[in-house]
């Protein structure tokens, strides 16, 4: 197949390598600011992270348990 | 403006779409660019208060009304006629064309509409126009469109009923803010969220949207929803039982389309998603959060048409519409991969994009509204939202494996609607300035502070962290996942058809039996044979009277 540079390994590596960095450094960032929290939790350190993070765990666990029940073939309907 | 000069801007539009047919190519798609246009100019002159009045069976039918509310949804719905007319220019369906224009005069007539009536009017004439361009999706689309057309009959006669028990308890059809204090107002509560997909009816807009034509989708995913939004905004604002409608709408779409396959159908669902946002914003009913709703709807149509005709242009080039068939587009329509990653970051409402700038005023408006388990269920929402449209999209159709197919960036109008909205989704993120303007409230909200942008980086990013580290888990199959359309469109109800079909075949041969004993008799005595069809001889005739008017005479005496 093609080799452009976008699908090389070495790319993928150090693309990886950057989002890393860039996630780590948007949770360092929140030891700079101060925050207005509204409710209490959401003041925890690092909370749009941990809270994103856990939400989309959470989400993709449901709908995996609700695909389990409700998937069906491609064509169940035109049969 | 003098009051009896003005020209309903719907009108325009429809009887726009009415001739667009019988023109020339060239004059036809001159019509498609300049009509919206002259409409947007015709929104600004229309003066605040009620600009033209009718009568009608007995009621003033208030067919323009303006305020700051009704041209910002005018002045989108416009704006999305014209991208997408310029997006669909190359459509060969003149009637998806002439309906699309149809479909968007009827939007601007709901929204500039004072009275009760003329909502509905115009609200019908968007069904129909919707239906008609569901169905030129062609032949497999007809069954689509069918169901679509019931349902929103269904939702009109709920609205009549409605709207008819409104004049009967209080004599007016003012369109205005309402409580919900009598079943005739529940009753258009539950006719225009069908129309927003709200649950349990919601599977008509992920059943019957992805089956319209590549640039079809495109129109249809601007006006239902939102023209929904609109008629909740101004009849029940702050109707408490919206609040959890909305956050139902809000995960239903984020479920359903993590587990879809159908690239246009992922965005259906996040369609429901979003207008669950505003449904939520409704229903919490604060200057903020209503402003939030106003500013998202009108950030939501620029970027979900944009998604949409990425999404278009993938289907019209390749003729794909699964994420299994596709991937690795990105090599060869490099135009169409990035107008779709900025939609996606929009509607992820990512810092710089005009998703951040209007989502986030709902989530402080449930916040100033005191409402932490809703702020909670809307940030887990926005985070899902990344997951399921902001990353899965582009990542499924553009990059994922490679497919081996190439093909080239779409034909120069579409590339043209699809830079001109990823224009405005980053103008609009960039400078919100104009919009805020527009919004129905004075704002004083900030949305680029520190703390905010921080908070919503930490959220998408690890958001993305997670999709990527599940990937496994989010592999797309060929499968769908059944919804509660299955129980008017599943097997058994085949079956149930089946032995209805056996039922009445019964009753027919009954019926035919019946008519042939009937039939018999009647022969038996009437018939050339029959006993009362025999000729008689005159004599007996004489006989027979004589013996009658001999009783008479016996019984006279008697």
């Amino acid at each position: 197949m093609d080799n452009h540079w976008l699908a090389r390994a070495t790319t993928i590596r150090l693309l990886w390598i950057l989002f890393i960095a860039i996630l780590a450094s948007t949770v360092l960032l929140d030891t700079l600011v101060v925050h207005h929290s509204h409710f209490g939790i959401d003041g925890t350190f690092g909370f749009g992270a941990w809270f994103g993070f856990a939400s989309c765990a959470a989400l993709v666990l449901f709908a995996k348990f609700l695909g389990a029940v409700l998937k069906r073939p491609d064509h169940y309907y035109d049969r | 403006m003098i009051a009896d000069i003005v020209i309903p801007p719907g009108l325009l539009l429809i009887l726009g779409g009415l001739v667009l047919p019988l023109l020339p190519l060239h004059l036809r798609q001159a019509t498609l660019l300049v009509l919206p246009l002259l409409v947007l100019a015709a929104i600004w002159t229309i003066p605040d208060g009620i600009a033209l009045r009718a009568s009608f069976l007995g009621q003033t039918l208030v067919l323009v009304q303006g305020d700051a509310l009704s041209r910002l949804f005018a002045t989108v719905f416009a704006v999305m006629g014209f991208g997408g007319g310029l997006f669909a220019l190359n459509q060969t369906r003149i009637t998806e064309l002439a309906a699309a224009l149809c479909y968007t005069g009827g939007a601007i007539g709901v929204v500039f509409a004072g009275d009760l009536i003329t909502v509905f009017a115009f609200w019908e004439l968007m069904a129909l126009a919707s239906t008609l361009i569901v169905c030129c999706g062609g032949p497999a689309a007809r069954g689509a469109g069918l169901r679509y057309g019931v349902i929103h009959l269904f939702g009109g006669v709920l609205l009549m009923a409605g709207i008819a028990g409104e004049v009967a308890t209080t004599g007016s059809t003012t369109f205005g803010p309402m409580v919900l204090d009598s079943p005739a107002r529940w009753l258009m509560l539950a006719g225009f969220l069908i129309n927003a997909g709200a649950p349990p009816l919601a599977a008509w807009l992920p059943d019957a949207y992805p089956e319209s034509s590549w640039s079809g989708m495109v129109f249809l995913s601007a006006f239902t929803t939102k023209t929904a939004v609109y008629v909740l905004m101004r009849g029940f604002p702050g109707a408490e039982v919206l609040v959890p409608i909305g956050l139902l709408m809000v995960f239903y779409g984020i479920v359903y389309a993590i587990l879809e396959n159908d690239i246009r159908r992922i965005l259906a669902y996040s369609i429901v998603n979003q207008v669950g946002f505003m449904v939520a914003g409704i229903g919490i009913g604060t200057e903020m959060a209503l402003n939030g709703v106003a500013a998202h709807a009108f950030a939501h149509i620029i970027y979900k048409a944009l998604l949409l005709m990425s999404a278009g242009s993938v289907l019209f080039m390749t003729g794909k519409r699964n994420c299994t068939d596709v991937g690795g587009l990105f090599r060869s329509m490099p135009i169409t991969t990035v107008c779709g990653i900025v939609g996606a970051l929009s509607i992820s409402a990512f810092p710089l994009t005009s998703g951040f700038i209007s989502k986030s005023m709902i989530s402080e408006g449930a916040a100033g509204a005191h409402l932490p388990l809703v702020w909670y269920l809307l940030a887990a929402a926005s985070a899902g939202v990344f997951l399921h449209a902001g990353i899965k999209f582009p990542w499924f159709v553009f990059f994922q494996k490679d497919s081996g197919l190439r093909p080239p960036d779409p034909p120069w109008n579409m590339r043209a609607a699809m830079i001109f909205f990823s224009a405005l989704c980053l103008g609009l993120g960039v400078m919100p300035g104009p919009l805020y303007a527009l919004l129905p409230f004075p704002v004083a909200y900030v949305p680029y502070t520190a703390n905010h942008v921080i908070f919503q980086l930490q959220l998408l990013l690890f958001s993305g962290l997670a999709f990527f580290l599940m990937l496994g888990w989010l592999q797309r199959t060929l499968t769908i996942t059944l919804d509660v359309d299955w129980f008017w469109r599943g097997r058994y109800v085949r079956s149930l058809g089946l032995g209805a079909d056996r039922a009445w075949g019964a009753i027919e041969r009954q019926g035919e039996r019946l008519g042939r004993i009937v039939v018999r008799l009647v022969r038996r005595h009437h018939g050339i044979e029959g006993v009362l069809a025999r000729t008689w001889p005159t004599g007996s005739m004489a006989f027979w009277t004589a013996v009658m008017l001999a009783a008479y005479l016996i019984i006279s005496y008697v």
